[in-house]
């Protein structure tokens, strides 16, 4: 499944990043952080179209050779960003889309731990738990 | 859409559907112009099956003259040269040749259509005048030969005969019969279309479905759906023909997908065999027919196919004009044909997928280019910028691949790969054989040579990244930038290396991504060693140092890095300063004593924890701070602002930025404000002139936030250059070991001169390198004061009562002055407030600290005028306490010593006693003198007694004889007993006081009164004036006998004697038992003189009549207060009184009473009246009056705040002050009110029955 998934806070700091550990993780901090380019791009499009508001799944940002970039981004401008192997072609937008809908409900969890100060980096088991679940591979 | 200049023409669909025609050649050529112009002018709606939505068409079409050949055999589905329609024409208008030649044609005709199952044709009937004209004898009835053709024809098919009528004529007829010629033309075509569209659409689905089958080949397939894309493309409906295109696609990819699932299909063995040519996309071509062909034959290879594909669909969509969608495809074929390639395990020579990538990359854009002009391509760069990032990096990998990025050069191993690569490009292909810029001249160029290829590199990434600069992709520039950087370093030019590695850190820094950060850091610190930028090269190596992202190893390495160099010998000038910040953090420093203020000369320590980031234990060889000393203007009082610190004064918590690699969360937020309170008092007199509250570090907050470098983060892209300032004090220690983790380095800070020492730097030197911290922030500073020995006196406990024995505490601070043996303090006895002596006296001495460090008894000394205690030896900044009991003495009433002297010079100052505000009891200020060893001056110092009792007379007559109270208030919070009550006279010792007071002893509680009452007794005569002294003991409740304190009260009685006696009588109108309200009664007032007159009052008062008679006049006068009374006709009056025993004056007055009941009497005054010439006679030198006036003057408002006594005018409605003053004024008949008991009022009080005026007033009850 996915390779890479990062939790980007509004500032564009990590909030969370986790790669499998087979790869080279500073590629994917340097994928993801590219990778915030196009999410500002469709961020503020999307602001200037006015349109459709709700839709926080912004689609595949690019594609590289090896991976596939997708990225979410929540109302309060948190960024998630997936990654997956270019050579997983199982996985449909449909997929991408729950699995970012799960990462959003396990952040909103994280969130609402009165004991996490928001802006820190996530630090949660259960949080960790869902990444990792996404992170299964299955092929 | 037309390509430009010297490009090689794009195919735009030459074809046309194909009509066919027949019959007469020469009548088909004349109209052949017109109808191709017109058949195509109007559209046509296209009804589409399978509910596709229908679509307006422009129809041509490509008249060919009709052969047998071209009638499609069986089983060719090939539909671009299929006829769709079949046109007869002629214009015979006679019956017999109609018969005899062309109806045999036409059935020829007819018969051949028939044989082939084409069923698309129509017969023109082309009719003009003149042939009419020519033939008039054959000619039939009207339209019979279109009916002949009808009926042999056309049976039941009426329309598929056409009659043109005039075509050549500019006539309406003519146009109209055009109209409907067209009309039917457009339409025939499109019936056909869509019969023989659909029925090839079916036979291709069918075919599709076949495709699980064994012998099923995709190439096969892929021409019939091509045939149909061809044919919506000649009828210009690119939309469906791309349609089909990517039908075809998706039909492959599924199928290379299944083949990755472990589906294999025969058919997809071909296009697994290796790759043997890598040339890059072809886009010039309208149709490649090379692939095509080679698709056809089924050879092609995976990419010969997707190429092919994907060079039609490229067509369309320049044709649908949406050239964006090319380049979006573009990027996403090329990274499918890489990972198909992947997926089928077909083998490809290294390099060869970066050069048919790189190839197509650049053909693609030139594509575009070719089609767009130099606005539409800078407005869409973020549409091609992907496609030219993808180029440079495939051209970056090629360039390692074949040695070309290495300092050195290819090697013949890079060169024979060189060759290899080259032979898969095969030959220029012909349509860019002339154009300069090809993508093949451009990869062959680059691939010859490293300056070849460093040139087409850099141009690529630089276009790259001015794209995303202008396309506000910053980070992936930078991220080309880095990958440039990389080879830059590669070809050693290190320093354009770092511009572009540290322009990447930035940004990494700003938004804390710490693992590109690390790298990158990594990478510069590579280049600033190579470079020979040392300092650089040691600030970046403690940063890394610190990092932990690395590992220990590495960390080890960058702080071995530092340390071999600090401990290189060289001289002292080439020291190397690095900001601390990156090798420790000041966490914490701490003041010991935690106030942060001490004397001169004290110890005072400083201690700093310190966050040691290196990863091994560092040896420092000094850490020192520097100090900025203040000299305090404030004065002795250095401990006033030492009080204005905060919480925890004696500990300064350092906030962090993260390190520097960390989330900048807490840096965003900005530093928190620091506030402090301002007072602005005023110079003169220090009262409070303004307060208010202002912000410390405004230069902190109020900065620009959107500038590029986060505040914590001065270390990272360049260090500032930080440098220590020498300042004149340091704080010092040397050789101290920094593990790992928090440290504690205690310093002992310099304290001698007296002023605020503030911490500014901190410097770390180790060897030759020196770590500064060029602002310590918070500020943080100390204070060093000198204090001016100081004593003061204080009530043990409030209040201090007067009278009795009370305690008062002394505390010396010692200040800079030592107590030395012998020094004692000299206290000037004062008589009022005497030093009660004690046996033992302990002075307590305590530190600065406030700890008890030492007891001793005092010796006590009391001479006539001088108290003198000894103190105990006390070391400097020390505080001495000791008690001591002392009592006020009550000043008694009226009692007023003179000024005197003290021992010391002094005036004495009499204890002056006053009301104070805040407590209903007297205040008396008590000043002390005291000669201290220190001062050749005295200290003067000041008591406030509180005296417990405010005390009252009050002089009482019955008829002659003479009662005197004394009331006694307790003012004070204390209870007191009163005892031995006693009430003496000075003067006449025959006057007898007789108490009337019972109780020895009584209780007098707070803020309750005593009464006292004596009768005065006499023997021969009332002395006019009686000086009268009250004395009482008292002390608080519960306490012994002993405890009793006197207290005197001093008071003076004058006019004592009572001189008349009033009388008043009410007598009821005549006839009447008693009063009646509204009638009027007499008042009868007799006035009797009781005594002689004594020697002071002739003398004063008396005036000697004409006939000698000694009189003195009074004056009475009748005045109701409470209006039970009218007085009527005269109220007042003068009478003339002889100064002789017994003699009476009766007045009689009518009075009315008003009410009914008992009423009192109206009061009646008697006043003293005196002629004005008395006054004149008595008035002195006006000069001396003045003098003594004002004399009097201060001695009264004296008096009147001294003396309780001062009751003489109370009661005297009339006088407006005392005599004196009205002797003053002009000189006018005035009247003086009589002393208290000067007069006795015998009806005083009394009461009359009054009833009302008649009986018959109705009172209502109410009783609820």
């Amino acid at each position: 499944m996915a390779v890479c998934i990062a939790v980007i806070a509004k500032e564009n700091y990590p909030l969370y990043i986790r790669s499998v550990p087979t790869q080279n993780e500073l590629k994917f901090h340097y994928t993801v952080h590219t990778s915030l380019d196009v999410v500002e791009e469709k961020i503020s499009a999307v602001g200037k179209s006015l349109g459709d508001q709700r839709e926080l799944y912004l689609g595949l940002l690019y594609p590289t050779e090896d991976y596939k970039v997708y990225g979410y981004v929540t109302n309060s401008k948190v960024k998630f960003v997936i990654v997956v192997d270019s050579s997983n072609t199982s996985l449909r937008d449909n997929e991408i889309r729950s699995m970012f809908r799960k990462l959003h409900n396990s952040f909103t969890d994280v969130m609402c731990n009165p004991f996490h100060n928001p802006g820190d980096t996530i630090q949660s088991k259960a949080f960790d738990g869902i990444v990792s679940g996404m992170m299964v591979q299955t092929g | 859409m037309e390509c430009q200049e010297e490009k090689p023409i794009i195919y735009t669909m030459e074809n046309k559907p194909i009509v066919t025609c027949a019959g007469d050649q020469g009548l088909f050529t004349s109209l052949y112009t017109s109808l191709a112009q017109q058949l195509p002018r109007e559209p046509m709606e296209w009804r589409r099956t399978y509910g596709r939505a229908p679509k307006m068409i422009h129809l041509e079409a490509n008249f060919v003259q009709f052969k047998e050949e071209l009638l499609p055999k069986e089983g060719n589905k090939a539909l671009l040269t299929f006829p769709f329609l079949h046109i007869y024409w002629t214009d015979c208008c006679d019956t017999e040749a109609y018969k005899s030649t062309v109806k045999e044609d036409m059935m020829r005709w007819q018969n051949s259509l028939r044989t082939h199952g084409s069923a698309d044709w129509v017969i023109i009937v082309v009719e003009t005048n003149d042939t009419k004209k020519k033939n008039k004898t054959n000619i039939l009835p009207r339209s019979s030969i279109v009916d002949k053709i009808r009926s042999d024809f056309c049976n039941k098919q009426n329309d598929r005969c056409v009659v043109l009528s005039d075509p050549l004529k500019d006539s309406s007829r003519s146009q109209e019969s055009w109209n409907s010629l067209l009309l039917k033309l457009r339409t025939l075509l499109l019936m056909s279309f869509t019969k023989n569209l659909g029925r090839f659409e079916d036979d291709m689905r069918t075919l599709r479905e076949k495709r699980t089958q064994p012998g099923w080949s995709f190439c096969e397939y892929f021409m019939v759906q091509e045939e149909l894309a061809f044919v919506f493309e000649m009828l210009q409906q690119f939309e469906d023909a791309l349609v089909q295109y990517d039908e075809l696609d998706a039909l492959f990819t599924q199928y290379v997908l299944n083949f990755g699932a472990g589906d294999t299909a025969n058919w997809l063995g071909s296009f697994c065999a290796p790759v043997r040519s890598w040339s890059g996309l072809l886009l010039r071509r309208p149709i490649d027919m090379e692939k095509r062909d080679g698709i056809q034959r089924g050879e092609a290879s995976l990419l010969d196919l997707r190429s092919y594909l994907f060079s039609r669909q490229c067509t369309l969509l320049i044709f649908l004009q949406r050239p964006w969608e090319v380049t979006q495809r573009a990027l996403e074929l090329l990274h499918n044909c890489v990972q198909e390639l992947r997926l089928l395990e077909v083998s490809v020579l290294e390099g060869a997928l970066d050069c048919w990538v790189f190839l197509s990359c650049l053909e693609v854009l030139h594509r575009i280019e070719g089609c767009c002009d130099q606005a539409q391509l800078a407005a869409n760069c973020s549409h091609t910028v992907g496609l030219w990032a993808y180029a440079t990096d495939k051209l970056k990998s090629l360039g390692e691949l074949c040695g070309l990025v290495s300092e050195k050069g290819p090697t013949s191993e890079d060169l024979n790969r060189t060759v290899d690569l080259l032979a898969g490009l095969g030959d220029e292909r012909p349509e860019t054989v002339n154009s300069l810029q090809s993508p093949y001249k451009k990869l062959k160029e680059a691939l010859s040579s490293v300056e070849a290829f460093e040139r087409h590199y850099l141009e690529l990434s630089h276009a790259a990244m001015e794209m995303y600069r202008a396309i506000g992709r910053l980070r992936s520039a930078r991220l080309v930038g880095k990958s440039l950087a990389e080879f830059y370093m590669r070809k050693g030019d290190r320093e354009r290396a770092e511009t572009f590695l540290q322009e990447a850190l930035k940004s990494y820094v700003s938004e804390g991504w710490s693992l590109p950060v690390t790298h990158t850091r990594k990478q510069i610190a590579e280049c600033q060693k190579l470079l020979g930028r040392t300092e650089d090269y040691l600030q970046t190596s403690a940063l890394l140092a610190g990092d932990v992202n690395l590992t220990t190893e590495e960390r080890k390495h960058f702080c071995q890095e530092i340390l071999t160099f600090a401990g290189k010998s060289g001289d002292h000038s080439n020291k190397v300063t690095l900001s601390m910040g990156v090798f420790a953090q000041l966490t914490r420093l701490q003041f010991h004593p935690a106030t942060a203020s001490v004397h001169s000369g004290a110890i005072l320590q400083v201690e700093l924890t310190l966050r040691c980031l290196m990863p091994v234990s560092v040896h420092i060889q000094q850490v020192a701070a520097s100090i900025h000393f203040d000299v305090d203007h404030g004065g002795t009082h250095g401990r006033s602002k030492g009080a204005q610190r905060q919480t925890n004064p004696g500990t300064v918590e350092f906030i962090q930025g993260n390190s520097s690699a960390g989330p900048p969360s807490s840096s965003a937020a900005g530093p928190s404000l620091e506030l402090d309170e301002i007072q602005d008092r005023s110079p003169s007199d220090n009262s409070l002139n303004s307060t208010g509250v202002v912000c410390k570090n405004t230069h902190l907050i109020m900065r620009r936030h959107d500038s590029n470098s986060p505040p914590d983060t001065p270390n990272c892209v360049s260090p500032p250059t930080v440098a220590m300032k020498e300042g004149a004090q340091m704080l010092k220690v040397q050789d101290v070991k920094l593990e790992p983790g928090n440290n504690s380095i205690i310093f002992t800070a310099p304290s001698g001169q007296p002023g605020t020492y503030t911490l500014r730097q901190l410097c770390a030197t180790v060897g030759q390198v020196q770590f500064v911290l060029p602002h310590i922030y918070p500020s943080v500073q100390y204070e060093v004061y000198s204090q001016e020995p100081q004593l003061t006196v204080e009530p043990l406990s409030e209040p201090l009562l007067a009278g009795l024995p009370q305690m008062v505490k002394f505390t010396l601070l010692t200040g800079h002055y030592a107590v030395k043996k012998g020094d004692a303090l000299q206290l000037s006895n004062t008589d009022t407030m005497p030093i009660l002596p004690s046996t033992s006296c302990t002075a307590r001495t305590s530190n600065p600290a406030a700890e008890l460090v030492g007891e001793s008894v005092l010796s006590i000394q009391s001479s006539d005028k001088v108290t003198s205690i000894s103190l105990p030896p006390t070391p400097p900044y020390h505080t001495l306490e000791f008690q001591l009991e002392v009592l006020c003495i009550i000043p008694s009433g009226s009692d007023r010593p003179a000024n005197e002297r003290l021992t010391n010079g002094e005036v004495r100052h009499r204890p002056r006693s006053y009301s104070h505000p805040d407590t209903p009891m007297t205040a008396i200020d008590q000043r002390m003198s005291i000669d201290c060893p220190w001062s050749i001056y005295s200290t003067l110092l000041a008591l406030t007694f509180y005296i417990p009792f405010k005390t009252k007379h009050s002089l009482l007559s019955a008829g002659n004889r003479k009662y005197i109270q004394v009331c006694v208030q307790n003012v004070s919070d204390v209870n007191f007993t009163l005892a031995e009550v006693k009430l003496t006279e000075k003067q006449h010792a025959s006057l007898e006081l007789q108490s009337l007071n019972t109780k020895e002893q009584q209780l007098l509680c707070s803020k309750h009164s005593v009464f006292c009452l004596w009768e005065v007794r006499w023997k021969d005569d009332l002395p006019s004036c009686l000086q009268c002294v009250f004395s009482a003991n008292f002390s608080p409740l519960n306490q012994d006998v002993s405890a009793f304190k006197p207290f005197h009260y001093q008071f003076q009685l004058e006019r004592v004697t009572t001189l008349y006696s009033v009388r008043a009588e009410i007598l009821p109108p005549a006839g009447e038992q008693h009063c009646r309200s509204g009638f009027l009664c007499g008042l009868e007032v007799c006035i009797t003189r009781l005594t002689e007159p004594a020697e002071g009052e002739m003398a004063e008062e008396s005036k000697t009549d004409t006939d000698g008679l000694k009189t003195t006049k009074l004056m009475y006068e009748v005045a109701d207060s409470s209006s039970n009374w009218a007085v009527c006709g005269k109220s007042s009056g003068m009478v003339s009184m002889p100064m002789t025993a017994n003699a009476t004056h009766k007045v009689q007055i009518e009075v009315m009473p008003l009410f009914a009941g008992h009423l009192p009497f109206p009061k009646i005054k008697v006043l003293k009246y005196l002629p004005h010439t008395a006054a004149v006679a008595i008035q002195p030198d006006p000069d001396s009056c003045v003098e003594n006036d004002s004399l009097s003057l201060l001695d009264k408002t004296l008096d009147d705040q001294g003396d309780t006594a001062s009751i003489r005018s109370r009661g005297s409605v009339h006088s407006v002050g005392s005599g004196d003053q009205q002797q003053k004024g002009v000189a006018m008949p005035r009247l003086e009110p009589f002393s208290p008991g000067q007069v006795f009022n015998h009806s005083h009080a009394r009461q009359v029955l009054v009833l009302p005026a008649t009986d018959d007033h109705i009172m209502e009850v109410n009783a609820t």
